[in-house]
């Protein structure tokens, strides 16, 4: 009997993977593009479901928001309309699902057989109190740091911490790479001036 | 949550990741190449945040790597635009095939 929140699981589940076949296997390009957008919602209604609200709301503005409307652009750009894609040689398609199918169930094997710390359940709330771990989850926790709750302040406080656990030198890192990205971009994409030429 | 075990979220990050490279085994179009790359970028960020809200829960470590992984996809992403728009200026097409000017 399963109870509603793992039927939710399941359906979720299905969709996304649904949605990613026919992603990397439609014809139209454009329609390729609306059915990532649907796998990508369908991962953040998955991290709505593991109670991560605040990576489902960054899913939602970084990659439905931006990634998807930037690979929109760019197909509206380069693309002639109603032109399909050429169907892969059919040999390659063969020896692609095959090597796919090899690689997903030797993962899969090797997922199964291994055994996670409490064999993969969440910690009940009750074990985690105000980032004290109690209880019997993994054996090597180590005792909190004042980081129990996923709230949003939480996150803010510890990612731009610089005492013990904060994570202030990879996001300034993130920073400096994000605006070299953009300079790049722009001087990649720039038209070339008559004079270059 | 507690009814579904990790192996089975395990299982679809690894079947999303598989589908990703399929993608990326058939496909000879850069955008489509590229849509295949953000979701085996996603299939990683569902393992990340599995495994800190299974194994992990009174941490945060899950939730930076994830962010960190979406802003670096992020600025792949347009990287990767910029370089295929240019492309397309040059040769009028983005399949990987017609890139071969320093194929030696």
């Amino acid at each position: 009997m399963m109870s509603a929140s793992a039927v939710v699981f399941y359906i979720l589940s299905f969709f996304i993977l649904v949605t990613g076949v026919l992603a990397v296997t439609s014809r139209k390009i454009f329609r390729s593009a609306i059915w990532l957008l649907f796998s990508l919602t369908g991962i953040a209604g998955l991290y709505f479901w593991l109670q991560m609200e605040f990576i489902a709301a960054v899913q939602i503005v970084v990659y439905v928001g931006g990634i998807v409307v930037l690979i929109i652009f760019s197909i509206f750009l380069t693309q002639q309309s109603g032109k399909d894609l050429p169907a892969p040689v059919r040999s390659r398609a063969i020896f692609s699902v095959l090597a796919v199918c090899a690689g997903f169930l030797f993962t899969c094997m090797l997922v199964g057989q291994y055994t996670f710390g409490a064999a993969g359940r969440p910690a009940a709330p009750g074990n985690v109190a105000g980032g004290v771990s109690v209880g019997n989850a993994v054996g090597d926790i180590r005792v909190g740091n004042g980081t129990g709750d996923m709230s949003v302040g939480n996150i803010g406080r510890q990612l731009l911490s610089t005492s013990e656990h904060g994570y202030v030198l990879p996001f300034e890192v993130i920073s400096i790479l994000l605006l070299a990205a953009m300079v790049g971009c722009i001087v990649i994409a720039m038209k070339q001036t008559p004079e270059n030429k | 949550m507690s009814q579904v075990p990790l192996s089975h979220i395990l299982f679809v990050s690894t079947a999303l990741f598989f589908i990703g490279m399929y993608g990326l085994f058939t496909r000879r179009n850069m955008i489509t190449m590229l849509m295949s790359v953000e979701l085996i970028l996603n299939s990683v960020n569902i393992n990340f945040v599995a495994f800190n809200k299974y194994l992990y829960p009174d941490k945060l470590e899950g939730v930076f790597f994830t962010l960190f992984i979406v802003a670096i996809a992020a600025a792949e992403a347009a990287v990767a635009i910029a370089i295929i728009i240019n492309l397309y200026r040059n040769l009028r097409s983005i399949d990987v095939e017609a890139a071969d000017e320093m194929k030696f």
